[in-house]
């Protein structure tokens, strides 16, 4: 099972992991062999070697991400805070992590604390995880019970101090800074970066914050090292990721497959094909605000760098699937409706450009669409689409579907628009 | 310095300012809202984006937000390219799709800058056909309006109220299109500067209720640049009329004072001006005790004949009055005869005062205030007797999160992230008061300590500082305090006369005398009385006539003896005079007592100077000319000279430079603004705006023709729209108007950079040569009395005229007196009680708030006009049997009555 790290101790039947398997099945050996054993600045190196790039859908290489943080004495706390507030439509599988192997992460957040020297963790976790909440908890109260959290970790003189937060539940919350000032008990905005939080984070100190899967490769990498990790990947990226699919496939489900594992794969063979009088029309292949892709795209393995040179992001790596029997209008109105929902109202475009967006989409799906609707969503498209028109990435996330939808499916649109309804209505 | 290409164009710019404020500063019209130039940046409107380019070679550029963009050597930016300005119309737009476009009836419109911006991108038309957003609005007191459609969702309120001015009930709520700016449920604004909200929002979501009373446009207005009556620091303000009444007043910028900013006394206290309580005409009093109006010549003459006839005559000018009216009057009874109207603890705190501005113990301005980084506050209830200084001082409070932010390289505009890396670290502030202080929040150590504790410890800080380096002081506090202002940059010591305590002023000399030697940067600040406390020091060897002083003529400028002498001091001055002739605007008790009384124009009304707290003399203005036979004082008194044969002159300006030549320290006087002959292109300074409508309407139910505009020989000003206002020398200029800049934020435009100095230098001239260095002062032996009478300041009711406008009435709490547990307890009184005290036949009844954050053996007593004499005599306290408390009364500590 080596070639599936983050789910060997994951069996549903079972129920959690804790830790007494947990630390039967090799657990916290990583942890054993590292605090005080390992320079921080060695498991650095292990990390940037192993070309981990973050799960939670920017895939930027934690290593690099790691090392801004100064090191050296300073005075006062530093800060890990563990992103488990998977709020993007469509994704569920940092969930299986959570609730079935909880000492995973929290492994992987002590060796990663230790690398950065932080003192404090948090896992930030969206309110509707109350089972993982509960399964963290006490996993965390076992953890400190056996040493391996808490003043002087396993007597090396190491401090870290692991909380769950539960979050109050916004979509925005799962961008790192506004989940930082939520965290201070601020609104949930996201913060203009320079500075980053490597430098002024949580509480004004220097701060990491890492998705749960980023986090729990960790564990392994410095478990088995940089070069095995490697190993796993089939393509350009390495490691292996938690794929899922969501929609109207056979089995929709999550699975633990090798890093470039093809598109065609997941949806062929372990989502199970298309059901029965269904054909695949397109797919948003990481989440909501991934730009959708077609049939033809199938073959593309799930790289972060394929993905994107195709025109969209491998984002979270669990695709929302359209067959050809649903209206992409109505889908993209459902998604552009949360999105303006969850915008967290600073800045203008996302703010009031999102539920302009939204009302449009709604028009054209109840048939109260005009010919120059069109043209409106373009424009408004292209003016909050852009990384930098907007205070955050929320609204350039947002168009994603919504572009790419206009760009592959302009017909449904226009058959909307003239026929003055919804021509999958009743269909 | 570095050197970046905008438009083509090479502009040297200071790497400390972003793109927006550099772009601003060389003139540029680029549209903003969230930005401000004493808030900093956020990024929230994306209004202010320009494309940078990365090299010569990218043609197309990102855009980029210019408040959030760093000045770096080399960057390349579009300003005015068809990706820029389109995104900037589109923002504009956007904004616009839940605008309720209600222009016409907007309090805001004309001087909107949402309105200016839109016009400045070019938006024009609509496209979007949805519904619009609508919200509840919220009574927020009785200086405010709200009305919640008309939101932008700028973020400036909060920023504003939360983070500039430390206020806690006004705060952003909900999300995405729905952000609501308002208070968790309906109420009075606490804050003490909420006013500044009208200002702060580039729309029409807080607006001045008290103009909305009887509202007018801003390019209807004549407006006028004075100087603010309310407390001694001389804000400046622009004061604004329409027919014939005061509308309105507006913050107006100095770089050194006041900034963008006015406290709610300031803004909202000018209606008296236009209150029933006005004396409309001459009046002489008849044999049946009632006023009889009389012609301006009968009484010029009547009066003149007394002044004729007299022996001894008295004149007694006024800390509230200008400066040419004091001087007028000192002139008409001659230097000898001339009292300056203050009681003997004004006088001796205002010459101490003096003294200070005389040494070199470094008056701070405000602007210099918000720059220091450690702060001792002795004895000084600021927010409540010196209020806009109080805002000044929460920003000092600020400097340690600058600091930390600099030497983390983060840019100190960039708001958010100074505050999210300082989080709530603050530069120490020492608070040594009687009773909890507004400033408490952002205090190291808030103290409360009796009037004579707080100068003991003044004095032994004092003697510490003077004090070898190793001996350490037996007193913690003062050890403590000795630290934080031996390692600070630029210390600053900030105390005044809110308390009536001469020994207060006194140790905090000394404490600036003592660190003044060992740190140049040592700044002090002093809060004195009134608006003119230090030009009538200045005139006048003597403050009050002494009991039993008799004369056959007393000649009083708008003073209300009572509030300067104590209670028996007023029936014994009263006694002894044969004739009172007072000249004032308003009534009062010594009006009341007249035999003659002539009706005085207020600040609103005529010209005159302020000396303030920094020794900067400032010419105010009136903005309109005030009606039937009501005149400056100083006319009068002109008059009066004239009609007595003796010297006098026609002119203000003849008076001023007579003044000048006459009293030792005020020869600066003439320099703080152009005089009458000043013109600017053959033009005086226009107060109409150039706008102006309805001149012959305005009138027309008495006659359609419109008559001449009343003209004004006095100052450089002009009551007509015909003027120079733009290019007008700041001291001069009536209201700040650009082209395409309507609203206040126009201001940019006249200053030498962005949050600076005016471009034309800001309005006044400092006084008072430093030549006189001041050595440490003696205490003077206190004689321990059990119980203390303290006078608790309060920024609605304090202030004598500000008090009486209708708006600050509402706002202004019942008479209060806060008692800690132990000391109600051995005066026998409980939560709720009536505390009486009382002196002679005079008594007020207070009503007793227990505060455990009130010094031992205080009874703090809220200050007001009818309170005042009982603070200068020697009082008894007791419970008040009778007493049942009114409805009105419901207050805590000095917070403000909730209605």
């Amino acid at each position: 099972m080596s070639d599936r790290p983050l789910t060997r101790n994951i069996d549903p039947v079972a129920g959690p992991t804790w830790i007494k398997t947990y630390e039967a099945n090799d657990g916290y050996q990583a942890v054993r062999e590292t605090i005080g054993q390992r320079s921080p600045a060695d498991v650095l190196d292990m990390v940037r070697e192993s070309n981990l790039r973050g799960r939670g859908g920017a895939g930027f290489p934690t290593g690099m991400k790691w090392s801004f943080v100064p090191m050296g004495k300073t005075d006062g706390h530093k800060y890990l805070v563990c992103n488990a507030d998977e709020m993007e439509p469509g994704t569920f599988k940092d969930r299986i992590i959570l609730e079935y192997d909880p000492h995973q992460l929290i492994e992987g957040m002590i060796l990663s604390a230790y690398t950065i020297a932080a003192d404090v963790g948090y896992i930030f976790i969206r309110d509707e995880y109350h089972v993982a909440t509960r399964r963290l908890r006490q996993a965390i109260a076992e953890a400190e019970q056996k040493g391996y959290l808490g003043n002087d970790i396993l007597g090396t003189g190491y401090d870290f101090h692991l909380y769950v937060h539960v979050s109050a539940g916004r979509y925005i919350c799962g961008e790192e800074t506004a989940l930082l000032n939520s965290l201070e008990g601020k609104r949930a905005t996201p913060r203009a970066k320079p500075p980053f939080p490597q430098v002024s984070g949580l509480f004004g100190r220097p701060t990491i914050v890492n998705n749960v899967e980023t986090l729990c490769n960790i564990t392994h990498i410095v478990g088995k090292g940089p070069d095995w990790f490697k190993s796993l990947g089939l393509g350009d990226d390495s490691g292996t990721k938690l794929f899922g699919a969501s929609g109207k496939v056979k089995r929709p489900g999550c699975w633990e497959l090798p890093m470039g594992t093809t598109i065609g794969e997941i949806i062929e063979d372990h989502a199970g094909g298309m059901r029965e009088g269904l054909a695949l029309k397109g797919f948003l292949p990481g989440g909501a605000s991934t730009d959708f892709l077609l049939p033809e795209h199938l073959d593309l393995r799930m790289d972060y760098d394929t993905i994107m040179q195709a025109g969209s992001r491998m984002g979270t790596g669990t695709m929302i699937i359209m067959d050809d029997k649903t209206c992409p209008v109505a889908m993209v109105r459902n998604l552009e409706m949360f999105f303006a929902r969850e915008s967290c109202g600073f800045c203008t475009p996302c703010r009031e450009g999102l539920p302009w967006i939204f009302r449009i989409l709604d028009d054209i799906e109840e048939g109260r669409g005009m010919p120059e609707d069109m043209e409106v969503l373009d424009r408004q498209g292209r003016f909050i689409g852009a990384i930098g028109n907007t205070h955050c990435a929320h609204a350039p996330g947002a168009i994603e579907p919504l572009s790419s939808a206009i760009r592959y499916f302009r017909e449904d649109f226009e058959q909307h628009i003239q026929g003055k309804r919804c021509p999958y209505a009743g269909g | 310095m570095a050197k970046i290409i905008v438009d083509g164009t090479e502009i040297e710019a200071d790497e400390s300012r972003n793109l927006l404020e550099v772009l601003l500063a060389c003139g540029e019209d680029l549209p903003y809202f969230c930005w401000h130039p004493k808030m900093g940046s956020v990024g929230a409107c994306r209004q202010c984006a320009v494309v940078q380019h990365r090299n010569q070679e990218d043609e197309r550029g990102r855009i980029v937000m210019s408040c959030m963009t760093p000045i770096t050597e080399g960057a390349i930016f579009s300003v005015q390219n068809e990706t820029a300005s389109g995104f900037r119309a589109s923002v504009v737009e956007n904004l616009m799709v839940n605008h309720p476009h209600d222009c016409p009836v907007c309090e805001e419109g004309g001087e909107c800058h949402l309105q200016d911006m839109t016009v400045m991108t070019g938006h024009r038309d609509r496209s979007y056909r949805h519904l619009k957003m609508t919200f509840e609005n919220q009574y927020l007191g009785p200086f405010i309006g709200h009305e919640m459609n008309r939101c932008i969702t700028c973020y400036r309120c909060v920023r504003y109220y939360q983070d500039y001015a430390g206020g806690s009930d006004l705060a952003a709520f909900a999300s995405r299109d729905r952000v609501y700016f308002g208070r968790a449920e309906d109420g009075v604004l606490e804050n003490e500067f909420a006013g500044n909200l009208v200002e702060v929002c580039p729309t029409g979501v807080f607006t001045d209720k008290t103009l909305s009373e009887h509202y007018t446009r801003k390019w209807d207005l004549a407006s006028a640049p004075a100087i603010c009556t309310g407390c001694s620091l001389g804000c400046n303000i622009s004061v604004s009329e329409r027919y014939g009444e005061l509308r309105r007043i507006h913050n107006r910028y100095h770089g050194e004072i006041n900034g963008y900013f006015l406290c709610d006394r300031g803004r909202f206290g000018g209606q008296f001006v236009n209150s029933e309580n006005r004396i409309p005409r001459c009046g002489q009093r008849n044999s049946d005790q009632k006023f009889e109006p009389r012609s301006t010549d009968d009484a010029v003459n009547d009066i003149s004949t007394l002044i004729k006839d007299a022996g001894r005559i008295i004149g007694i000018g006024s800390a509230r009055a200008s400066l040419e009216s004091n001087y007028a009057l000192r002139q008409l009874v001659g230097e000898q005869n001339y009292f300056s109207g203050l009681d003997d603890i004004e006088a001796e705190t205002a010459n101490l005062h003096l003294r200070a501005l005389h040494s070199n113990l470094g008056i701070a301005s405000m602007t210099e205030v918000e720059d220091c980084d450690a702060i001792i506050i002795l004895g000084e209830d600021v927010t409540n007797h010196a209020p806009r200084l109080a805002l000044s001082l929460r920003q000092s409070s600020h400097n340690a999160a600058r600091s930390l932010a600099h030497d983390a390289g983060i840019p100190l505009w960039h708001d958010a992230a100074v505050r999210g890396l300082a989080q709530d670290k603050k530069s120490p502030v020492f608070i040594l008061t009687p009773y909890a202080d507004r400033l408490d929040d952002v205090s190291t150590a808030a103290i409360r300590l009796s009037p004579r504790e707080i100068a003991d410890t003044g004095f032994a800080l004092a003697n510490a500082i003077a004090a070898p380096d190793d001996t350490d002081s037996e007193n913690l506090l003062v050890a403590q305090m000795k630290t934080v202002l031996m390692s600070a940059r630029k210390p600053l010591i900030v105390s005044g006369s809110s308390l009536k305590n001469v020994e207060i002023v006194k140790a905090s000399l000394n404490v600036a005398v003592a660190l003044k030697k060992i740190n140049p940067e040592t700044r002090l600040v002093l809060a004195g009385d009134e608006c003119n406390t230090l030009a009538v020091a200045t005139l006048a060897t003597q403050h009050m006539p002494s009991p039993g002083e008799s004369a056959d003529l007393m000649i009083v400028v708008e003073n209300d003896l009572q509030r300067h002498c104590s209670p028996e001091a007023f029936s014994d001055l009263l006694a002894n005079v044969s004739h009172l002739v007072t000249i004032d605007h308003s009534d009062s008790r010594t009006v009341s007592a007249s035999h003659y009384v002539l009706p005085a124009a207020t600040f609103a009304e005529s010209e005159g100077t302020c000396i303030n707290n920094e020794g900067r003399a400032q010419r105010s203005y009136g903005a309109f000319k005030s009606k039937d036979e009501i005149a400056p004082s100083w006319l009068w008194l002109m008059r009066l000279a004239a009609a007595c044969d003796k010297p006098s002159c026609d002119a203000i300006d003849d008076l001023l430079h007579e003044c000048a030549d006459a009293i030792p320290g005020l020869a600066g006087i003439v320099a703080a603004a152009p005089d009458a002959n000043y013109r600017g292109h053959g033009l005086k300074v226009n107060r109409m705006t150039h706008r102006y409508s309805g001149r012959t309407a305005m009138r027309a139910d008495v006659n359609v023709h419109e008559p001449q505009q009343p003209g004004d020989e006095q100052s450089a000003l002009t009551y007509s729209m015909e003027g120079i206002n733009q290019s007008a020398p700041s001291s001069v200029k009536a209201y700040t108007w650009a082209p395409g800049w309507n609203s206040n934020q126009s201001i940019s435009k006249f200053q030498d950079e962005i949050g600076g100095h005016l471009s034309s230098g800001d309005p006044g001239k400092l006084l008072f040569s430093v030549d006189t260095p001041l050595e440490p002062l003696l205490p003077a032996s206190t004689s321990g009395k059990a119980l203390d009478l303290v006078p608790a300041h309060h920024i609605f009711s304090s202030d004598e005229m500000s008090s009486r406008s209708s708006a600050i009435r509402d706002a202004a709490p019942a008479p209060f007196a806060i008692l800690n547990a132990e000391t109600a307890s051995n005066l026998d009184v409980g939560q709720g009680d009536g505390l009486k005290c009382q002196s002679g036949n005079h008594h007020i009844t207070f009503q007793v708030a227990i505060d455990h954050n009130v010094a031992d053996d205080c009874a703090v007593c809220l200050f007001n006009g009818d309170s005042a004499p009982l603070f200068l005599t020697t009082a008894d306290l007791m419970r008040d049997q009778d007493w049942t408390a009114p409805d009105t009364a419901n207050l805590i500590g000095s917070d403000r009555m909730s209605r």
